[in-house]
């Protein structure tokens, strides 16, 4: 075997070897590289009751609240399943409003309220100019309208 | 070498690659202030406003982009080292060398925009979550790349070494990707796949692609002018060196 073949054999067995290993690695910590518990984990008490943890999912309809001093909210955020509800005191970011995503960082409290010190918004993939946006949001009534029409005779 | 008789092995002939990189970047250069120039002028002015975010998501057009190239060139620059380490081609050594500084601009820029951009959307300039410290682990390993290649006097086994970290921090590169798609995160997922239409108004889209475009058009020039002057100054007792410069001069 030329040198040169003996290095290309190396190289690739070794890339080979560390994409396996690294394919491993990842799958081992696969529940510890996760960003934030969903509803659903806190149900199945799978997630670390004790200390400060994050959770995140969808901010309910209609479920947001202001406390009487102004600055305390409450809502409920809900990953479809299931839905915990949570407290937080101060500044929520520009993106926060019912129906979008959200990860709050806190603790469980007794009762099952999450207590947050921390409220980030999350945004999805989707970019369109706010016409567009409208004219999904139009469509979408008129083709309940037209879906609800039949079962209304 | 007995298979000399392949055509496209004279364009890794030093005195080639130098003339022909040469005559190329001024045509990448003009495509760069070209197509940076149009695709400014379309995201800051020509394309809508976001439903959700209003202006602040056009850091897009330089967030995704340079994000991109961050990655692209990391592969590119692994790429190269490999065919320097196996096949001993000193062109691609000097390519693999040259790529390492504009792929950490890059990195930097899309975590610095990312940053800018996370604080009016999400509330936070940083989090820890697997897409931003994966791509944080990319910009270290292009500084650690350039710092090996520093660190070592002797110029082929300076490649060498560096080469091997090039090829091991390979992995880092779909694990960024996929980041979004494997575990929950604070950033959202991909709006543009190969497998499905992306989830943008087709006029930020095309925006966007322009400014990819014209990151690849300054990423090509850069590295081409930086493989040139290192090149010469590995080669500059050779007798091409002398004949080029002399030229000049007269």
């Amino acid at each position: 075997m030329k040198k040169r073949q003996k290095r290309l054999l190396l190289v690739a067995g070794g890339l080979a070897g560390l994409a396996v290993v690294t394919g491993l690695v990842l799958n081992a910590f696969r529940d510890n590289l996760v960003f934030f518990y969903t509803p659903s984990d806190i149900a199945a008490e799978i997630v670390p009751m004790e200390r400060t943890f994050r959770i995140g999912g969808l901010v309910e309809d209609g479920s947001v609240y202001r406390g009487e001093d102004g600055v305390t909210v409450h809502f409920r955020v809900t990953d479809t399943a299931v839905a915990v509800p949570v407290v937080y005191h101060g500044i929520l970011p520009n993106l926060f409003r019912e129906g979008q995503g959200v990860v709050a960082v806190g603790s469980l409290q007794d009762g099952g309220v999450f207590k947050a010190n921390q409220v980030m918004a999350r945004h999805d993939e989707t970019y369109m100019p706010p016409e567009a946006a409208e004219a999904i949001k139009r469509a979408q009534r008129e083709g309940a309208r037209t879906v609800a029409h039949p079962e209304g005779y | 070498m007995s298979e000399r008789g392949i055509q496209w092995f004279r364009f890794t002939a030093p005195a080639n690659f130098y003339d022909l990189a040469g005559r190329l970047i001024p045509w990448f250069a003009a495509l760069t202030v070209a197509l940076f120039g149009v695709g400014l002028y379309m995201g800051l002015v020509v394309a809508p406003s976001d439903y959700q975010q209003g202006d602040s998501y056009r850091i897009i057009y330089i967030h995704v982009p340079t994000a991109w190239m961050g990655m692209f060139l990391y592969v590119l620059m692994a790429v190269y080292a490999a065919i320097g380490l196996i096949w001993r081609i000193k062109i691609a050594e000097i390519m693999a060398k040259s790529i390492a500084p504009t792929g950490a601009l890059f990195t930097f820029l899309a975590l610095w925009t990312g940053a800018l951009w996370g604080r009016p959307t999400w509330g936070v300039f940083w989090v820890w979550d697997a897409r931003l410290t994966s791509m944080l682990l990319l910009l270290f390993l292009y500084l650690g790349y350039m710092a090996l290649h520093a660190a070592i006097d002797d110029r082929q086994r300076a490649s060498n070494a560096s080469a091997v970290l090039a090829m091991v921090g390979v992995v880092n590169v779909p694990i960024i990707y996929f980041s979004v798609h494997w575990w929950n995160t604070l950033h959202q997922g991909a709006s543009i796949t190969v497998t499905e239409a992306p989830t943008m108004a087709m006029i930020m889209f095309v925006t966007l692609m322009i400014m990819v475009l014209a990151a690849w058009m300054y990423s090509i020039a850069v590295v081409l002018a930086r493989a040139r002057v290192e090149l010469l100054e590995r080669e500059r007792t050779a007798h091409w060196v002398r004949e080029r410069l002399e030229g000049e001069r007269g």
